[in-house]
C-alpha cells in the first residue's frame, strides 16, 4: 500500500514526475521554463535540484524543435516527458507528433516505440481569452499510433502521469489548468491504466459521461438534480473504455456526454454514436450531448462562466430529459441565440 | 553479422565498393522509372540520380550504431548504409519483402540495425528527431553522434532554424547535412532563398558550418569526417551544405523542364561516378574493363533484385492492422 497524501492537482504532477524519475533514469523532463522557473503553474517544481539540468531542461520557444527531439530521444532509449506550456502551442509542433512520433512504429516494421509524453495545460475559466483557453483534444484524437488522456482530479493527474510515462507509445496528456490549485486525497499506489474510464458514482437512471473540468460540473449538477445519476470521468479519450461506458448505458437505457469542447467535431460524439449504433433497441431515451457553443472561448467573465456547460445547466438538462423524454435545448438555442 | 551489416562494412572499409556502391544506386534508380510505367510503383518518388556521392561518402565514414535521419528522397542514403536492393525496391513496390513489409512505400525507408531512421516525408521532420537522438547520446553518455539529411529547401522551414538553435545551446553531438540539389521541388534555390551559400545560415546559431563539393566522395568523406569527429569529442554540432545537383526532375510527375537549358549538362561534367572512376583509375585500383564489369554485373544484379521484388507476395490484410501501437506491458 502507498500512502494517502492530500495534495493540489499540480503537485500530483509533480510527485507523479519525481517517482518516475526516481525509479528510471532515462526519464527527463523538457519544456519552456520548466527548470529554473519551475514551471509556469508549478508542476516542476524542485524537480531542477534534485535531478539536475541533464534531465531537467529549459527550452527556446520551440515547440516543434523540443517536441521533435523528445521523438528522437524516445526512440533511442530515453522517455521524454515535454511540457507544451498551453495547447494552443502545439499547433506549431503538431507534425511532430501527429505525423512523426505516431507513426514511427508503423514506419519502421514494428521495430521502434516512441514512450514519450507530451503535456499541455488545456481549457476555459481562468481569462486567458480564446488562444489559451480551449481543450483541442480533437485536434489529436483521430491519431492511430497516438493516446490521449485528460486528468480530473490529483488522484488521476498522479496515476495517468504515471501510467503515460510507462507507457511504451508517445502518449498526450491533457491537464485542464483550472485543476492545477484543486486538492484532493492521492494514494501513489493506485494505478489507473490508460484506457480505463472511471465509475465515480453508481447510479440507474442516467448514464453522464464527463472529461477533465466538466467532471466537477457533472458531480454539482447531479446533487442539484437529486436524480440518480451514475457518473464516469472517460480519463482517456483514445482509446476510450467502450466496456465500461456501455455496460452503464446498458443499465441505464440513458447517456449524457458532457464536454468542455465545441457542439461539431467533439469527441462526444463518437460515444454517442456508438451507444445508440450499438444498444439502439436497450436505449430508454436518446442520447444527447452538452457542449459548448460553436464560438471561441469569450474573455469577459460573464461570457465565460456562460460558454462552458454550467452545473445548473447540466441540471436542467438532465431533468427535462428524463421527465419529458426528448433532447433538452441548449441554453444558447433557449436565448435564441444562433 | 547479418548481410546488410557486411554490406555496410564493405563500404566502411573499401574504395572499390564503395564505387560498385555509387554504380548500385544509379542502376537502381534507373530502373525505377520504367518499373512505374509497368505499374509495379504507384504514388511517387524521387530519385537521387547525381547525389550518389554524398550517400556513400556518409555511410563509409558513419558507424552502424550512429543514426541517421533522411528524406522522402532516400533510397540512395538507405542503399549506402546498407539496406539490401530488395528492402528497398520491395518497399517502393509495397511488397511484403521491403524494409516496412510494404506498408510504407518510397519514401519511408528504415533499418535500425545500420542507424537509418525511418525517412520522413514532411520537409524538416526529421530534423528535430536527429537533435533528438543526439540529446539520448548527450544523456547516456556514448560516443555515437546523429546525422540529420535535409534538402536546400528544408532550411526555409521552422524546423531548421528551431533544430540548430536547439542543437547549438545543447551543444548535441549531431551533424546537420543539407544537400543543396539547387531545386526545392520546382523551383530554384535562388527563386526562394535570399543567399547562395546555405550554410552560412549557421553563422546565426554560432555553429560551425562549411560547404564541400558533394559530387567528389573524397571531399565528402573529408567534411564529414572533421564534423563527426568534433560531435564524438564533445564539440557540439556542425552544418555541413554538400553541393550536388538533381539529375532527375523532383518526383514522378516532373520532367524538370525549368531548368536552364545547359545546367543539367554542365554537372554532369561532374557526374560523382565519373569523378570516382577518375580518382580509382588513377591510384590504379580500377581500369576501363574492371569498370565495365563492374556496371554489366550490376545490371544482372538489379535485374534479379527486380525479378525477386515482383514474385513477392503483396502484403496480408491484417498488416494493415499492425505495428500501431506496443504490445501491451503494464508497469515497469
Amino acid at each position: 500500500m502507498g500512502t494517502t497524501t492530500p495534495m493540489r492537482f499540480r503537485q500530483a504532477i509533480v510527485s507523479a514526475l519525481a517517482d518516475e524519475m526516481r525509479a528510471d533514469s532515462t526519464v527527463m523532463l523538457f519544456g519552456e521554463d520548466v527548470a529554473e522557473a519551475e514551471g509556469p503553474f508549478k508542476t516542476s517544481e524542485g524537480l531542477l535540484t534534485e535531478f539536475g539540468p541533464l534531465r531537467i531542461r529549459d527550452t527556446p520557444i520551440s515547440e516543434m524543435g523540443f517536441t521533435g527531439a523528445a521523438v528522437g530521444a524516445a526512440i533511442m532509449g530515453m522517455k521524454p516527458v515535454v511540457e507544451i506550456m498551453f495547447m494552443e502551442f502545439l499547433g506549431v509542433a503538431l507534425d511532430q507528433l501527429v505525423t512523426e512520433a505516431a507513426k514511427m512504429r508503423y514506419l519502421s516494421n514494428g521495430k521502434l516505440s516512441v514512450p514519450m509524453v507530451v503535456r499541455a495545460s488545456v481549457g476555459s475559466g481562468l481569462g486567458f481569452g480564446c488562444q489559451h483557453s480551449q481543450t483541442l483534444e480533437n485536434w489529436v484524437a483521430a491519431t492511430p499510433g497516438l493516446k490521449v488522456v485528460c486528468p480530473s482530479d490529483a488522484q488521476a493527474a498522479y496515476s495517468l502521469m504515471r501510467a503515460s510515462i510507462q507507457d511504451p507509445d508517445p502518449v498526450m496528456i491533457l491537464e485542464p489548468r483550472i485543476l492545477y490549485a484543486e486538492r484532493g486525497d492521492v494514494d501513489t499506489s493506485l494505478v489507473l491504466p490508460i484506457g480505463k474510464a472511471r465509475v465515480l458514482r453508481k447510479g440507474s437512471d442516467i448514464t453522464v459521461v464527463a472529461l477533465g473540468q466538466m467532471v466537477n460540473v457533472s458531480r454539482s449538477a447531479i446533487e442539484k438534480s437529486g436524480l440518480d445519476v451514475e457518473l464516469i470521468d472517460l480519463a482517456t479519450v483514445v482509446p476510450w473504455d467502450r466496456e465500461t461506458v456501455l455496460t452503464s448505458v446498458k443499465k441505464t437505457g440513458r447517456l449524457v456526454v458532457v464536454e468542455e469542447a465545441p457542439k461539431s467535431g467533439g469527441w462526444g460524439s463518437e460515444i454517442v454514436a456508438a451507444a445508440t449504433s450499438e444498444l439502439f433497441s436497450q436505449l430508454k431515451g436518446a442520447p444527447f450531448r452538452i457542449t459548448t457553443p460553436d464560438v471561441p472561448v469569450p474573455y469577459s467573465g460573464v461570457l465565460e462562466a456562460r460558454f462552458v456547460p454550467t452545473a445548473d445547466d447540466v441540471a436542467r438538462q438532465l431533468t427535462e430529459s428524463l421527465k419529458s423524454g426528448t433532447t433538452p435545448k441548449s441554453w444558447w438555442e433557449l436565448e435564441g441565440l444562433k | 553479422m547479418s548481410a546488410e551489416l557486411k554490406r555496410r562494412k564493405a563500404v566502411q572499409e573499401d574504395a572499390v565498393a564503395q564505387y560498385e556502391r555509387m554504380i548500385e544506386i544509379r542502376e537502381f534508380e534507373e530502373q525505377i522509372n520504367g518499373l512505374f510505367a509497368a505499374g509495379s510503383i504507384r504514388g511517387t518518388t524521387h530519385l537521387c540520380l547525381g547525389q550518389e556521392a554524398l550517400a556513400v561518402g556518409l555511410a563509409s565514414v558513419l558507424r552502424p550504431t550512429d543514426i541517421v535521419s533522411a528524406t522522402y528522397r532516400g533510397h540512395g542514403i538507405a542503399l549506402a548504409l546498407g539496406l539490401s536492393p530488395e528492402a528497398v525496391l520491395g518497399e517502393i513496390m509495397g511488397k511484403t519483402i521491403g524494409c516496412c513489409g510494404g506498408v510504407g512505400g518510397s519514401m519511408h525507408l528504415s533499418n535500425m540495425e545500420l542507424g537509418l531512421l525511418p525517412t520522413s516525408a514532411i520537409i524538416g521532420g526529421g530534423m528535430p528527431v536527429a537533435a533528438g537522438a543526439a540529446l539520448s547520446f548527450q544523456v547516456r553518455k556514448t560516443d555515437d553522434v546523429a546525422v540529420a539529411v535535409f534538402g536546400d529547401g528544408a532550411t526555409n522551414i521552422g524546423a531548421f532554424h528551431e533544430t540548430l538553435n536547439l542543437a547549438a545551446i545543447w551543444n548535441l553531438p549531431v551533424i546537420f547535412i543539407c544537400d543543396n540539389n539547387v531545386y526545392g521541388e520546382y523551383s530554384r534555390i535562388n527563386l526562394t532563398t535570399p543567399l547562395e551559400d546555405l550554410h552560412m545560415r549557421a553563422d546565426s546559431y554560432k555553429m560551425p558550418h562549411f560547404s564541400l563539393d558533394g559530387m567528389d566522395i573524397g571531399a565528402v568523406q573529408k567534411g564529414v569526417t572533421e564534423a563527426v569527429n568534433r560531435a564524438r569529442s564533445g564539440g557540439g554540432p556542425t552544418l555541413i551544405e554538400a553541393k550536388t545537383y538533381r539529375f532527375a526532375g523532383h518526383s514522378r510527375a516532373d520532367q524538370a523542364l525549368y531548368r536552364p537549358e545547359g545546367e543539367l549538362e554542365k554537372w554532369q561534367k561532374r557526374d560523382p561516378i565519373k569523378v570516382t572512376e577518375e580518382s580509382l583509375v588513377a591510384s590504379g585500383a580500377l581500369n576501363a574493363d574492371k569498370i565495365a564489369k563492374i556496371k554489366s554485373d550490376m545490371k544482372t544484379t538489379i535485374e534479379k533484385v527486380v525479378a525477386t521484388c515482383q514474385a513477392s507476395p503483396e502484403p496480408s490484410l491484417a498488416s494493415m492492422f499492425q505495428n500501431i501501437f506496443t504490445p501491451a506491458k503494464v508497469g515497469r
